[in-house]
């Protein structure tokens, strides 16, 4: 039985803008099976199937490439290589190192190599089969270690300090030091990657593609095909899911569909399958931490130096941002009196990884918490004891390691409000207890923090376009450059468009993203979908809204302060004029009903050379306890209960933001638990389809499961209607659940030794440091 | 010999009416046909292999008198699979854009994020609205076969457990219960192999038909079968489906036992054999996902001879009798026997394996079997391992054990078997017969676990069977039983 604390407040007849529990704007599509996805667009005849050649070596030069079995394969119609591009060979989102199709070497196992085009996908699969590459095999390095040893990296290592972190802990009263590995994880959004590409006159294509990010689509597929951006136009209704993995992803499968469509004059779709999709794909980066921490007795930090590495693969991707990110968030919600980060940034033989749901935020976080229960075991206090003495807090305890004050501190608050509900002190007692009197199964509780930093870290992507058009029958078209992927955003901007013109949510269509609309685009990502798009839409209907006022207050004879929106119509002094009419009116009156609106983030400012500036406009804060069982024979695991009180400041959707918060909780323990990426020593991904890459089934949701939205929540920040950012923060409170488990296994032992556990804490893992705690308390 | 009639369309109903196909490759799947051929994309493709459950479609099929209905993974079923049976898809269920309450209900709770994975969800929960096979369990259970990546699950808990129970929409099935045989050609233009399609509808016509076809490939669920073409993309020549055969779906009391035939589904084993050992039951309800345990079949299980098929080890334990039928010929041999080496089992060409013989369980007898996954549900087993002993007077008088995932077969494991036989049951026996195993198996490292977690997890439970046996009412599981029942 579902524990029903997260339920939505009630629905009620009375007009409904934002704050409201409305339901997605496509759930009833979404169960009646008629949301359309890509894939179910119908099919244009002759339309073409488009299959990659991948690369089956993890570093190599391609000696000899031989496809002419291939051409003359049944149902082939094009076979393309580098050599059949017309622009640049290159799909990357920043320093062009990503091909379309590998031309001498190749660099990991899954790099597109060639592309068929077929009457139908088994032809196109069959007939690329029968390539005959050759290879010259050369060095690979597969994981971070081996790129460590071979000094391999995709940029100079990066610091990030204050303070005098070696001194501080030379003079610190304890000291200790540790490492740990953090696993990566795949997306898998259930709708895997795709593109439709139907070509138009002159060179142009119009390409359906599932993406986050359809202006860096489209300027990819017009840079491969040597066209302005006005001759491509990138369209995407909805994603079957994203978290990241179509940020910059999609591009690949974009092009090579678009190069097909433009050379034959036919549409063309690229869909890998599951298993091409997870080997061809980046996924988030797994890491290695090293801490060297001082404290007192009382379990505050003096000083500490992290050492952060990471698997970028094989290119840059977006790992530059995602790599700072993670030095972002290696304070946590803690004040480090002295600290220096060192970023590692390792370049390796394997698919170059990617944006995933925290951009690097979640490995820095859990770095710093993971050195938190170190202190707790060091120090013998308890675990959220020290965690509470460590926040950030008055001025002088208030400065992050990159020089930004954090003014909008709500997590003491937070810590101490769920700290009471669910009853963290008594049960601990329960737990020592339980586990005192049972020696196969143990126990593990921990309350974990979050504190996310909200605004793209390269500024100059805070900023979003939208554009409104009022009709004459009173229906409103509400386009913006965001991206729908099922977290809400088309749902969430159509509510703060209805509240403006204080119409029902039904009168807006939240339209399908399109490069052609709203241009220069960025993505939707660093949960900011909401923050930049809605309030680009708000300021486009308050133009509108001018325009309206203006017009209403002529024609009806009233001063424009008379004029006032309500759920009812415009009242212009003692007129009450319905929506539909104004609309109407307004279009006798020759009054443009149609405007573009625009918003930049404020204040924010970055540095990269000396890692310092503002480079979130806010933080968005949250809290979980989370309570696991462990057996010490199979190492099996069980989430038993969590509890999670968030902030998500005023929020415009609570059903929609519960969602996320939700979602993302249970997406995170999978990727601290269940969720486990292998690759063999060659570089092959051998957990490449569900039946072995375990994503959390229903089972593995907690039988007590209670989020609450923190009912004080409210942004300090002038945000759209007050709210926080969303998509990601959540991810990071399933942090709780690793420390419960790492609780679980330090009973073993009564708590006197710091368990070796890495993640994901799989049985396996979670065995065999329970084996591992045994032995070293025998000793 | 016998020839019976040829049939060469298929013919199942959709949403009431009879929809004939003519000429399709056998092997294009159901999914593929309703997405690429009648356009209904409601159902979607997660994973092509069974495991999402995005692609999950109801088939009802004749059952006594009436009609049995069941949620299946539409990707892995073959188009003929369906010859004689009904079908719903997500899109039977909305009428006139009005939506059907568990669809209401999931827009009511905001069941729905990014929506992909939802048609699939809204038909598990509609299997439970029609009282589907296998769908009358948790919601655990019942939907550890539908992969959400959104929404954590709690609103689809909730609409799952308030779902209404209705009658199915009545449909008349006995206008396909002539005896032609399904006989289907195919000209595959991409591999240039003529595909066959075969679907006895008697065991005699399955023995001829295997006799005349020795290097078919039988088909009973496809829950295996299926991967072979949507994943590894085998141009197969010659299938023949056993799933026509009402005789192999038999289960019945024999002398010493319960008879289960080749074709029977784990859903309709389950009451039977959980019955008989129940925690042979428990650990079925968690293997694969309930789609998965609608389609494939427990003979199925043992013929393809996986080394990490879970109902091995728990039938060699319990000491079942494999039947083999060549040609109407049968022979019978103890289950351990069929699996010679990996990928290789004692079965001649033109053979099959008709049925399996699990014996009644003595009184007294310590039954125990432990699945052990990365993820708890629907995910292959790492180890499996199955403990049949009888006790007597505090001596192990008798030690049946093997495993799955231990070696490139389910084997059993003599030697840990000959340290407990005579022995006390006690501790100093039990960490005997724990050290003998690793006389039994040498486990390789994969992606599922390391060589040496399989061996040290392969000890432990047998320390499991000992503490759970002599300490009743110790806490040995994470996941009590009952959560699941």
């Amino acid at each position: 039985m579902a524990d029903s604390a997260a339920t939505a407040p009630p629905m009620t007849d009375a007009f409904q803008g934002v704050h409201a529990s409305l339901p997605h704007d496509s759930a009833a599509r979404h169960v009646a099976g008629s949301a359309v996805y890509i894939d179910d667009l119908p099919e244009p005849a002759g339309m073409l199937h488009v299959h990659f050649g991948l690369s089956t070596r993890a570093h190599a030069r391609i000696t000899a490439m031989d496809l002419s079995a291939v051409r003359v394969a049944p149902g082939v119609v094009l076979v393309l290589t580098a050599a059949d591009i017309p622009g640049e060979n290159d799909v990357s989102p920043v320093i062009h190192d990503d091909k379309l199709f590998a031309t001498d070497t190749v660099t990991y196992v899954g790099q597109s190599l060639f592309a068929v085009a077929a009457t139908s996908i088994a032809a196109a699969r069959a007939a690329a089969a029968k390539a005959v590459i050759a290879y010259a095999e050369l060095p690979a390095a597969i994981d971070i270690s081996a790129a460590r040893e071979a000094d391999l990296k995709i940029e100079n290592s990066q610091r990030m300090a204050r303070g005098d972190a070696a001194a501080a802990l030379a003079e610190s009263p304890r000291r200790l030091q540790g490492q740990f590995a953090i696993g990566g994880q795949d997306h898998f959004y259930l709708e895997g990657q795709i593109a439709l590409a139907i070509p138009g006159e002159d060179g142009d294509v119009h390409v359906w593609s599932s993406t986050q990010h359809p202006s860096e689509v489209q300027h990819l597929v017009a840079r491969v095909l040597d066209r302005p951006h006005t001759s491509v136009t990138i369209e995407v209704r909805r994603m079957g899911g994203g978290f990241g993995g179509k940020e910059t992803q999609a591009s690949l499968f974009a092009a090579a569909a678009a190069l097909v469509a433009v050379k034959t004059g036919r549409a063309a779709k690229c869909r890998p399958d599951r298993d091409e999709d997870m080997i061809m794909t980046g996924k988030r980066h797994d890491f290695e931490v090293g801490y060297d921490v001082g404290f007192d007795d009382d379990g505050r930090l003096t000083g500490i130096a992290l050492e952060l590495a990471s698997r970028c693969g094989a290119t840059t991707d977006l790992s530059m941002a995602i790599n700072d990110r993670a030095m972002f968030h290696a304070d946590n919600c803690y004040f480090l009196p002295a600290v220096e980060i060192l970023s590692h940034r390792f370049r390796t033989h394997t698919v170059s990884n990617t944006a995933f749901r925290g951009f690097g935020g979640p490995q820095g976080m859990i770095a710093i918490e993971r050195v938190m229960d170190a202190v707790a075991q060091a120090t013998g206090l308890d675990p959220l004891e020290v965690r509470q003495r460590n926040l950030y807090g008055e001025p002088g305890r208030d400065l992050t390691p990159y020089h930004q004050t954090v003014e909008d501190n709500v997590a003491p608050q937070l810590l101490a409000e769920l700290a009471a509900s669910c009853d963290y002190e008594a049960r601990q007692r329960e737990i020592d207890a339980f586990n005192a009197a049972s020696p196969i199964l143990k126990k593990g509780l921990a309350l974990t923090p979050v504190k996310f930093g909200i605004s793209f870290t390269t500024t100059h992507l805070n900023q979003a376009g939208a554009l409104i058009h009022l009709y004459a029958d009173g229906s409103i078209l509400l386009n913006h450059g965001g991206t729908e992927m099922g977290q809400g955003l088309f749902t969430k901007v159509a509510q703060i468009v209805a509240e403006a013109f204080q119409v029902d949510v039904s009168l807006v269509k939240a339209t399908a993203t399109v490069t052609d609309k709203v241009p220069n685009t960025s993505a939707t990502a660093a949960s900011s979908g909401t923050d930049l798009n809605g309030m680009a839409a708000l300021n486009a209907a308050n133009t509108l809204k001018a325009r309206l006022v203006e017009f209403a207050a002529k024609k009806w004879g009233c001063a424009e302060a008379e004029v006032a929106f309500t759920p009812r119509g415009l009242k212009a002094g003692a007129e009450l004029i319905p929506f539909n009419d104004l609309c109407r009116q307004a279009h006798l009156g020759r009054v443009s009903l149609s405007s573009t609106g625009f918003y930049a983030t404020p204040k924010i400012h970055y540095d990269r050379a000396s890692h310092s500036g503002r480079p979130f406009y806010y933080f968005a804060y949250g809290a979980a306890c989370s309570e696991v069982i462990i057996d010490t024979l199979t190492g099996e695991m069980k989430v038993t209960r969590a509890d999670i009180l968030h902030d998500v400041g005023k929020s415009l959707n609570p059903a929609i933001d519960l969602g996320q918060i939700e979602g993302g909780f249970i997406q995170g323990m999978g990727w601290l638990t269940t969720e486990e990426l292998v690759f063999d020593d060659q570089g092959r991904l051998r957990t490449h389809a569900p039946s072995t890459y375990k994503i959390p089934t229903i089972g593995d949701r907690p039988a007590h499961l209670a989020v609450k939205l923190w009912e004080a929540g409210r942004n300090v920040e002038a945000t759209v209607h007050r709210s926080k950012a969303v998509g990601e923060p959540p991810l990071m409170l399933a942090i709780s659940v690793f420390s419960a488990i790492t609780r679980a296994v330090a009973s073993v032992a009564d708590h006197r030794i710091m368990p070796n556990l890495d993640a994901p804490a799989t049985p396996e893992r979670i065995l065999m440091a329970v084996e591992d705690v045994k032995a070293r308390a025998r000793v | 010999m016998h020839q019976p009639k040829q049939e060469g369309a298929i013919r199942f109903l959709l949403d009431g009416q009879v929809h004939e196909v003519r000429g399709a490759d056998p092997t294009r799947t159901l999914l593929e046909h309703l997405r690429g051929d009648l356009r209904r994309t409601g159902t979607k493709e997660g994973c092509a292999e069974g495991d999402c459950g995005s692609c999950t479609v109801l088939v009802g099929e004749p059952d006594g008198e009436g009609v049995a209905w069941r949620a299946v993974n539409s990707c892995i079923q073959f188009l003929p699979m369906l010859h004689g049976k009904a079908l719903m898809t997500v899109e039977s269920l909305s009428k006139d854009g009005a939506l059907h309450p568990v669809q209401q209900a999931m827009v009511d709770r905001h069941g729905s994020q990014c929506g992909f994975c939802t048609p699939g969800i809204v038909m598990s929960l509609y299997a439970k609205a029609v009282a589907a096979k296998g769908a009358d369990a948790s919601p655990a259970e019942m939907l550890a076969g539908n992969l959400c990546r959104c929404t954590g699950y709690g609103p689809i808990i909730d609409v799952a457990n308030g779902v209404q129970a209705e009658a199915p929409p009545a449909v008349d099935l006995s206008w396909v219960r002539e005896e032609a045989m399904l006989d289907l050609t195919y000209e595959d233009p991409v591999h240039g192999v003529t595909r066959r399609w075969l679907a006895p509808r008697s065991v005699e016509d399955l023995a001829s038909a295997f006799i005349e076809h020795p290097d078919a490939t039988i088909v009973a669920g496809a829950t295996d079968v299926g991967l072979w073409i949507t994943k590894q993309r085998r141009p197969l020549k010659t299938l023949i489906d056993i799933g026509q055969v009402a005789e192999l779906k038999r289960i019945e009391t024999v002398e010493g036992g319960v008879w289960i035939g080749a074709g029977v589904r784990y859903v309709d084993a389950l009451e039977t054999l959980g019955g008989l050992y129940p925690e042979l039951g428990a650990m079925m309800r968690r293997l694969g996902s309930a789609q998965v345990r609608n389609s494939g079949t427990i003979g199925g299980n043992i013929a393809n001879g996986s080394p990490i098929g879970d109902m091995p080890p728990a039938l060699i334990a319990a000491g079942a009798t494999l039947v083999l039928n060549r040609g109407g010929e049968r022979r019978q041999m103890p289950l351990e026997a069929f699996f010679l080496d990996y990928g290789r089992q004692d079965r001649r060409p033109g053979e099959f394996v008709e049925a399996v013989i699990a014996p009644t369980p003595r009184p007294g007898l310590v039954f125990k079997v432990f699945k052990l996954t990365k993820r708890f549900d629907q995910d292959i087993s790492a180890v499996c391992g199955a403990f049949a002993l009888t006790i007597e007077g505090g001596v192990v008088a008798s030690a049946r054990i093997a495993f799955g995932g231990m070696a490139g077969t389910p084997k059993r494991a003599g030697a840990c078997e000959a340290a407990l036989i005579g022995q006390p049951w006690s501790e100093a026996t039990v960490e005997a017969a724990m050290a003998a195993l690793d006389i039994d198996y040498t486990p390789m490292s994969d992606m599922r676990a390391s060589a040496a977690y399989r061996s040290l997890t392969a000890r432990n439970m047998l320390r499991k069977v000992f503490l759970e046996s002599s300490s009743p009412g110790l806490l040995a599981r994470v996941e009590p039983e009952s959560a699941h029942g």
